[in-house]
């Protein structure tokens, strides 16, 4: 028994992602916790979303390996899909279902049946409050409640791992905040949360943060730490910083 | 073998199935694609695509004013090809006709004419064509030149020794009407379209949408997402051709000769087949709007090399070779046989063959090509 629990939920070695002659993440090496909520942040283009793809096995990497929650990204993919769950900017819902189809149908192809499956869409609807808006079809809901029908169908067969990329643009600060409490929620329950955003207060309530520009980790710390290795007084100095020597160095 | 059940019960191709039939039964377009789409192109197509021609717009330049030469002119307009629209006075007036395009034809029938016939010599008038749009006037010289000799044999008193009598007798389509040559190519037509375009459509739109990848992190393997997706279609396929059989035979009269459950069955190869090509331009282009293109690339053959419109025997033997790679050229074969020749199983197992394996070929290769990555 090479008992997963005890290791990291994702380790990276070395992994590289090119696009011709686009570098898009370079000779990255990471390792979240069990248990964490890591945030990655970066200006646009700077590898986050290429990396979150790799790791859920949307994107082949160039080289280099990785596992998450024990898995190899390489060769035991299928295992990792049952494990993870995967929250995209786009939510990916079918705007012709109604919040309750949707869930039923991404449940049931992680393998839920029958009573189970009602139990556990009964459960979801009652933790992410979605119960009043069970039969409206998900094209008219508005921008808070399809982030929260997308956290639900990504979270329907319970992954240890769950990975949200960008998951509050275009949302309502009320519906951000609702949205952080349920993130909190979850990873106090064991979930292993790997967050991208480009909010600074979102940023601040991660446990860890990693930084990355033009696809280089550049840090990685806690929230006190990272503006400390840049001398900068917040996180957000940083940031502006960070794009401020990207279009240095375009330029 | 419990195992199995339990595999297949679990599979996540039900959950795709039920998935997409909600979808397509909210989907009021695909509905009207599925049924009034045809049936509009059907009533289109047939009755614009006619290659036999009638009522051709005629004028006459009668030179010889006798009672013989108004019976040659009524003699053509018998024959329904041509419709007698003016007498001209001269050849300068006719040409204008022609010019115009107000005449299609013009009848020539010279001075001497009535003579020639009183004297037992060959008479002789010249019919005019315009032959700009050669398929209608080839088919509308025929047409004149039998009715020619008939007319002609009854102005005779002892009809002369005939060396060889050679009667044609067109089978299978006695009036040789266009429809019954065209109606059931059309079915083969629609079923291509629609089923290639709202296949490679509906996954495009997934991509567009970002549900695909939404379900490639998910377990759901190849296979059982490619077949929840297009097997509703195959349902699709089969009401679209009840619609357009049931048309074809109340609008055009078009036979039903032979069994149309063995139609149904053979058809299935081909509804198959091509789900399996809208699979593969799916798996070739990124937006709706190019899958919309990338359709038509593939449906252009058809519409040409198949035999749906112009024979097959009379192509170079390129194209012929083109038409062989086409599930339509074999699935017309089948239509016009069961249709119009009655023939069945017996008779057309090759065809039967031949689009299962194309059916079986395409599926394995899309599925293939589809990459459960999204580069």
């Amino acid at each position: 028994m090479t008992a997963p629990a005890r290791e990291p939920a994702v380790v990276t070695r070395a992994l590289r992602k090119t696009f011709g002659d686009l570098v898009a993440v370079q000779s990255l090496d990471l390792t979240i916790g069990r248990g964490e909520v890591f945030g990655m942040l970066g200006p646009n283009g700077s590898g986050k979303t290429t990396t979150i793809r790799m790791l859920c096995g949307l994107l082949a990497p160039t080289s280099g390996d990785a596992t998450v929650v024990g898995y190899d990204i390489l060769t035991q993919s299928e295992q990792i899909r049952r494990n993870i769950g995967y929250m995209s900017q786009r939510f990916g819902l079918y705007d012709d279902l109604t919040a309750y189809e949707n869930i039923r149908f991404y449940s049931s192809v992680y393998g839920l049946r029958g009573a189970a499956r009602e139990a556990r869409i009964d459960e979801l609807m009652d933790e992410l409050g979605l119960a009043p808006r069970r039969d409206q079809m998900a094209g008219t809901l508005s921008g808070g409640w399809k982030q929260r029908l997308a956290l639900a169908c990504a979270t329907a067969h319970r992954p240890q791992m769950l990975f949200l990329d960008e998951p509050t643009a275009g949302v309502d600060p009320a519906a951000r905040r609702r949205f952080w409490d349920i993130t909190y929620e979850l990873a106090a329950g064991g979930t292993t949360i790997l967050v991208t955003t480009h909010y600074m207060d979102e940023a601040a309530r991660c446990e860890r943060l990693a930084f990355l520009s033009r696809g280089h980790l550049i840090a990685v710390g806690t929230p006190d730490e990272v503006p400390k290795a840049f001398g900068q007084p917040t996180i957000e100095d940083v940031f502006i910083e960070l794009q401020r020597r990207d279009e240095g160095v375009t330029a | 073998m419990n195992a199995l059940v339990e595999r297949v019960r679990a599979s996540a191709f039900w959950p795709m199935l039920q998935k997409e039939f909600l979808q397509m039964r909210r989907d009021r377009l695909t509905l009207a694609m599925m049924v009034v789409l045809p049936a509009v192109q059907l009533l289109l197509f047939g009755y614009a695509i006619r290659t036999e021609v009638r009522h051709l717009p005629t004028v006459v330049l009668d030179e010889s004013r006798t009672q013989e030469s108004r019976g040659l002119a009524q003699a053509l307009q018998n024959t329904q090809n041509f419709d007698l629209v003016a007498t001209v006075r001269d050849r300068g007036e006719m040409e204008r006709w022609l010019r115009r395009g107000a005449a299609a034809a013009a009848l020539i029938i010279p001075p001497d004419y009535a003579a020639d016939i009183k004297r037992g010599r060959t008479a002789t008038a010249q019919l005019i064509v315009d032959a700009a749009d050669p398929l209608s006037s080839s088919a509308a010289l025929s047409g004149a030149g039998a009715a020619a000799l008939a007319y002609g044999t009854t102005l005779q008193t002892a009809p002369p020794p005939v060396p060889i009598d050679l009667r044609v007798r067109p089978w299978y389509n006695p009036g040789l009407r266009s429809e019954t040559y065209i109606v059931p190519g059309l079915i083969g037509i629609l079923l291509s379209i629609t089923m290639i375009l709202i296949t490679s459509m509906s996954i495009v739109r997934e991509r567009e949408r970002g549900t695909l990848e939404q379900l490639i992190v998910t377990p759901i393997g190849k296979t059982s997402l490619m077949l929840g997706k297009i097997l509703p279609f195959v349902l699709v396929g089969y009401t679209q051709m009840t619609v357009v059989i049931s048309l074809a035979w109340l609008i055009f009269h078009v036979p039903l000769r032979g069994n149309l459950l063995e139609l149904y069955a053979i058809t299935f190869g081909f509804i198959t087949a091509n789900l399996g090509i809208g699979l593969f331009v799916s798996t070739l282009v990124r937006t709706q709007a190019q899958a919309m293109q990338a359709s038509f690339f593939f449906l252009m053959p058809n519409f040409l090399l198949s035999g749906f419109m112009f024979p097959r025997a009379a192509m170079p033997l390129p194209a012929q070779w083109i038409g062989l790679l086409l599930p339509l050229t074999y699935y017309l074969q089948v239509l016009r046989g069961i249709l119009l020749k009655d023939v069945g199983v017996a008779y057309l197992w090759p065809q039967t063959l031949v689009l299962l394996g194309f059916a079986t070929v395409l599926l394995a290769l899309s599925v293939r090509r589809f990459s459960k990555t999204i580069e």
